[in-house]
């Protein structure tokens, strides 16, 4: 038996609405497949950096990190509620799905977000968790609560807190930021706008029919094809840079080259794409090589981190 | 307004299965600081 005595627990009909949400519908809540390349970038940003972190003090950061960035997502959701049922791709997450009511999504996107700024302050280094609170600050209320429903713009700005997680790891060994770690940020900034309009040009509609600027629905499908291949030669030549630098090696900066030459053709590709093809097939398949393409050059760059320093040895003692 | 229910079966399992969950998160934070706690004040508790 349960006393109640809380009048938002009934529901419209004036019966009592208790929660039958699971626990996996609150891990969905934390958006698990963005939280996958968050890890992904952050570890990146922690094997890259110079200098030493204690193996699990490493282990918890990147948790935290995978936590802070899960926590954005629930505080998405909460706000996001309302155009989340309108759309396909949303119309079955947690809330709009009725399986989580919105004051719990907001109660535990705001504990999650308490707790991985305070852990990883008090664990690695305050600098780190100032970033990760900025990050889960700017995808929630610039990003969510600001930018995505005012302008056409959104994701580029926007981009910025899912750049962030690679230069949280970097801090968490450094305390701070250099001009590697804004190169990798800047990687993943010029590539959202890439791989984010490649999924909007095919879901257009969806975005359409709640009234959210994404750019192909305020700028048109042709603009959008010539901006998608603007930023993605932009994170090409970025994704170089490494190399250019001298932080990486030659075989990195060739491999970095070749893959962005197959983006660049990818977005070429869409470019071409006849304005209103139905299928738009050339734009899904640059949304699915975008992931790859990120997913391959940080790990070119750790795997770079650890076989050429290796090489010049093998070279030194030959 | 003050009013007694039972909850149904759906609701009971579900409302298990999260305070297991929070149980294992708990018991997660209580072994992650005692980790950090060796590893931080590991050299200084040596002789």
């Amino acid at each position: 038996m349960t006393v109640i005595d809380d009048h938002e627990a009934l529901g419209t009909n004036g019966g009592v609405r208790l929660s039958e949400a699971g626990a996996r519908d609150f891990f969905e809540l934390l958006k698990p497949r963005v939280m996958s390349l968050v890890v992904f970038t952050a570890f990146a940003g922690l094997v890259l950096a110079p200098g030493h972190i204690h193996p699990v003090l490493g282990f918890i950061a990147i948790l935290c990190i995978a936590v802070g960035a899960g926590a954005s997502g629930a505080l998405n959701m909460w706000y996001d509620a309302d155009i989340d049922a309108v759309m396909s791709r949303t119309a079955n997450r947690p809330i709009p799905g009725g399986r989580i009511q919105p004051n719990e999504a907001l109660a535990f996107g705001l504990t999650l977000s308490f707790f991985s700024v305070a852990i990883l302050g008090l664990v690695v280094n305050w600098f780190s968790a100032g970033l990760l609170a900025f990050t889960i600050f700017f995808y929630a209320v610039v990003y969510t609560m600001w930018l995505k429903r005012s302008t056409p713009q959104n994701i580029v700005i926007g981009g910025a807190a899912g750049s962030f997680p690679p230069m949280i790891g970097w801090a968490c060994v450094t305390g701070g930021v250099s001009m590697e770690s804004i190169v990798l940020f800047l990687i993943i900034f010029l590539w959202t706008p890439a791989h984010f309009w490649a999924l909007a040009l095919f879901k257009m509609r969806d975005y359409g029919s709640v009234g959210v600027p994404m750019m192909p629905n305020v700028a048109g499908e042709a603009s959008t094809k010539v901006q998608i291949f603007i930023y993605t030669l932009l994170t090409a030549v970025i994704a170089v840079v490494p190399a250019l630098a001298g932080w990486s090696s030659l075989g990195y900066g060739v491999f970095a080259g070749l893959l962005g030459a197959v983006f660049l053709y990818c977005s070429i590709a869409v470019w071409r794409m006849p304005d209103g093809d139905q299928k738009m097939v050339p734009a899904k398949k640059m949304f699915a090589f975008s992931i790859l393409y990120l997913f391959a050059i940080f790990s070119a760059l750790m795997i770079d981190a650890f076989v050429a320093p290796l090489l010049s040895l093998i070279g030194g003692a030959a | 307004m003050i009013d007694k229910i039972t909850l149904t079966d759906k609701q009971q399992k579900s409302r298990r299965g999260r305070n297991i969950a929070l149980g294992f998160a708990l018991a997660g934070l209580v072994v992650l600081f005692y980790v950090v706690t060796l590893i931080k004040f590991g050299g200084g508790m040596q002789g």
